[in-house]
């Protein structure tokens, strides 16, 4: 196979990743959420918690990014 | 038309020379320039009335003011707050810039990876030279966390080292690829209303949906552009947080 195909093809790969930090971030911010409208008064007090989370899950679809980015400027 | 253009460095005025290395005043250095000029002028006009009531400008230097100020006393707790100008500037920076950049023929300073891994640098830097100098070789103490079984402790600590080196990647690459994404998926909205336009005037009836689009996405990008300044303050709490009480 060409390298330069194999190369474009491997960017579109890595970019699955970025589905399974989709759906962690969804988890996040869904069951927020649904506890916030349990008990709206404790809700603010958790939204830097809320952020922290969102961050963290979603630096693991940023790092396939990063590779995808990498694949097909850098390498 | 090439969305990745609008990154391009331009250099305004080059200097010289250093060992085979341009010393230039780019576009980049400009902006950055512009935004810290912005800000200090913001905090200097907003406070210098003092007003008792506060009028339009000073409470908006006020409640950014109070807004990092609560995020940083919940998360390191009241010894952090010595942190508080580390962290607010960090926050006023990314967020002026971010605003600058989104607006029509600017140029987004974030969007360049060595503008964000040299902010999370500083930040990583700055963990590891505090903890230590408080704790000693005890500030190693954050990667034993407590608590956890003998026979997994190796694996556990073994992440932890790796989550740790990890983490100026994720913070740079973070607000980089957030803002660098939102500008090429508006430059590419914006070519569907160039490209459909030039078809006459069937062309510009349809290109009503990418324009509508294109101010839907620059809402969306001002979200993103103040939520990314808050993460990658909040997460300069917590790395901070790390190092002022050291071993969980």
């Amino acid at each position: 196979m060409d390298p330069a195909a194999a190369k474009l093809i491997g960017a579109g790969i890595a970019c699955i990743g970025m589905g399974g930090a989709g759906v962690g971030v969804g988890t996040i911010f869904g069951h927020y959420l649904a506890a916030a409208l349990r008990n709206p008064s404790a809700a603010q007090g958790q939204f830097g918690n809320l952020i922290f989370g969102f961050a963290v899950t979603e630096a693991l679809g940023i790092f396939s990014l990063l590779v995808a980015l990498l694949l097909l400027f850098a390498l | 038309m090439d969305p990745i253009h609008q990154f391009d460095v331009a250099k305004l005025y080059v200097f010289g020379h250093v060992g085979g290395a341009e010393i230039a005043f780019t576009i980049s250095a400009l902006y950055m320039l512009m935004s810290v000029a912005l800000i200090a002028l913001l905090m200097i006009g907003a406070t210098r009335q003092r007003a008792l009531v506060p009028g339009r400008l000073q409470s908006a230097a006020e409640i950014s003011y109070e807004f990092v100020a609560t995020t940083l006393e919940r998360t390191t707790g009241p010894e952090g707050m010595k942190f508080f100008p580390l962290v607010f500037s960090l926050f006023m920076f990314i967020l002026t810039v971010n605003l600058i950049g989104l607006i029509p023929y600017t140029f987004a300073v974030t969007a360049q990876i060595i503008i964000t891994s040299s902010l999370a640098l500083l930040v990583f830097l700055t963990v590891i030279v505090y903890g230590f100098w408080t704790h000693g070789y005890r500030f190693l103490r954050i990667f034993v966390p407590r608590g956890i079984p003998i026979y997994i402790l190796p694996l556990v600590t073994a992440i932890e080292v790796l989550s740790f080196l990890s983490r100026p990647l994720s913070h740079s690459v973070r607000l980089f690829a957030n803002i660098l994404a939102g500008h090429i998926t508006l430059k590419v909205f914006a070519g569907f209303v160039t490209m459909l336009s030039a078809w006459g005037i069937l062309g510009f009836i349809g290109a009503i949906l990418p324009l509508g689009l294109t101010v839907a996405l620059t809402a969306l990008e001002l979200l993103v552009a103040f939520l990314q300044a808050y993460v990658f303050a909040i997460l300069t709490c917590i790395y901070l947080s790390d190092a002022i009480h050291g071993g969980h």
